[in-house]
């Protein structure tokens, strides 16, 4: 069945077999492979992308259920070939080991800014908890988003 | 997952007659219609997408209560501030299921639709009594998540949060099928096994929960919403409880009240036996703890899940005290 939506601000339709997964369109339909498959149960969150701005796991949604929608992923944060607040903090507060849960992780952390520039230590773990990290790096990823925060609460004061 | 097709219809009777035929199931938020058909518990050959209905959208309050459209996300209940001021227990409910990702897709109506989370339920391989086999194995096998309250022949524990704490308010669904529209109490929409294991509610095939209606909370309601897990984040609950508490101010004497569990029973489980322990007395610790008494006075713990009635009975007691501010010594 076809389908239509936008995906990091450009519009596609696409041919898509019903059953397809939001995750498997972007990854093998749209070629956008930073969106990582990880548990396929919703539990993980490394699936985790933006629709129209709210975070959710692309592995538990179907590509129809996305029809009309903006999608977005971590391949559409950078500007003009610099990263986006979130993935700089996640560079320079060393948010990421081996780097399965990191776009899950800084999809969530954008979507918690956007709604809470300026969020608690207990804030962003609450809104994190959907997302697992396996080397346990919590503690600098919570690190990254404070910084991420504070670097867009700093550039909005500007 | 098998091959189906995805159907959107624009109008709610098309709606309902297409979910009037075999085979077809209704996707809402998708949550726990994917993990089914990832786990082939169901394979249907149609998912109608209610999304396009606009009866199923919104959330309006107003002086005559309020009403939750189905396809009301939960992140939407958890934080509009009318449902907070007025509906506590069901924001706090809102806000204690599953995670953010989710929260941002789960609706109302595929919250109180959804299927219980027991493992052999959950277990491709496992034909239990829920999926036409001849026996529920929590019965004699791994039981410690499952029902102390209201079980037979199935022991399966209802997962809805937000449901006790719907009924806690005195919610109604208005459901729209084939021949017409009814409305129900939410109470009254549950099943229990022993009238039939295979289903958990009163939605008939071709039947479409349109939306939840709360009354305006009576005068000098309270209510909250609290469950106990294994886990901080991110778990299902152990047991949960919802209690609305109507009392006079000075003398605190409660003139209405509701305690609804979660997690205990096959259905959302309201303790009229804890009701009556606090309905006409001044409340206070003393008497919330004689109502969570009350709520496990009938329980049978199968062979692991005994601890459910200690966690029952303090969760119920601070339940109570918290709608009523009331604080702990």
């Amino acid at each position: 069945m076809r389908v239509s939506l936008t995906v990091n601000g450009q519009r596609r339709e696409d041919d898509i077999e019903p059953r397809t997964l939001l995750v498997h369109y972007l990854r093998e339909v749209a070629g956008l492979t930073g969106t990582h498959v990880g548990c396929e149960t919703s539990l993980c969150g490394a699936c985790t992308v933006l629709m129209n701005g709210r975070a959710v796991k692309s592995c538990t949604t179907l590509a129809v259920q996305a029809e009309g929608a903006e999608i977005t992923t971590v391949e559409g944060l950078a500007r003009d070939g610099k990263f986006h607040p979130v993935q700089e903090g996640f560079w320079e507060e060393h948010g990421l080991q081996c780097g399965y849960c990191t776009p899950g992780m800084i999809m969530m952390a954008t979507d918690l800014l956007s709604r809470n520039p300026d969020p608690s230590e207990a804030e962003i773990r609450a809104a994190l908890e959907g997302n697992l990290c396996r080397c346990t790096g919590y503690q600098h990823i919570v690190n990254a988003v404070r910084y991420a925060a504070n670097k867009m609460r700093a550039a909005k004061g500007a | 997952m098998n091959r189906f097709e995805v159907l959107t219809p624009a109008d709610l009777a098309h709606a309902a007659r297409l979910l009037a035929r075999q085979g077809h199931v209704a996707l809402a938020g998708g949550v726990d219609v994917i993990d089914l058909l990832k786990l082939g518990i169901i394979a249907p050959a149609t998912l109608v997408n209610l999304k396009n209905l606009p009866e199923l959208h919104g959330i309006e309050p107003g002086p005559r209560g309020l009403r939750l459209g189905a396809l009301t996300k939960l992140h939407e209940v958890a934080e509009h501030p009318f449902i907070r001021e007025h509906y506590t227990a069901v924001s706090d409910a809102a806000r204690e299921a599953a995670t953010p990702q989710i929260r941002n897709l789960a609706t109302v109506g595929g919250n109180l639709l959804q299927r219980p989370r027991c493992w052999y339920f959950r277990h491709p391989d496992v034909n239990c009594l829920k999926k036409g086999g001849d026996r529920c194995y929590a019965l004699t096998g791994l039981n410690r998540y499952h029902a102390i309250l209201g079980g037979g022949p199935s022991f399966i524990v209802h997962p809805s949060n937000l449901a006790p704490a719907l009924i806690a308010l005195g919610a109604s669904a208005r459901i729209v099928g084939p021949s017409g529209e009814r409305s129900v109490e939410l109470e009254k929409f549950f099943t229990l096994p022993s009238v039939d294991p295979k289903r958990e509610n009163d939605l008939k095939p071709g039947e479409v929960l349109v939306e939840v209606n709360l009354p305006p909370p009576p005068a000098g309601a309270k209510s909250a919403y609290l469950e106990a897990r294994e886990k901080q984040s991110f778990d299902w609950p152990l047991v949960g409880a919802a209690a609305m508490v109507a009392s006079d101010g000075a003398s605190r004497t409660v003139r209405d009240a509701r305690i609804v569990l979660c997690a205990v029973a096959p259905i959302p489980w309201r303790s009229p036996e804890a009701e009556k322990e606090i309905i006409g007395h001044p409340l206070d610790a003393e008497r919330a703890r004689a109502a969570g008494e009350a709520c496990v006075r009938g329980a049978h713990p199968l062979a692991d899940n005994a601890y459910k009635i200690a966690m029952t009975k303090v969760l119920a007691r601070r339940t109570i005290l918290k709608a009523a501010g009331i604080e702990e010594a």
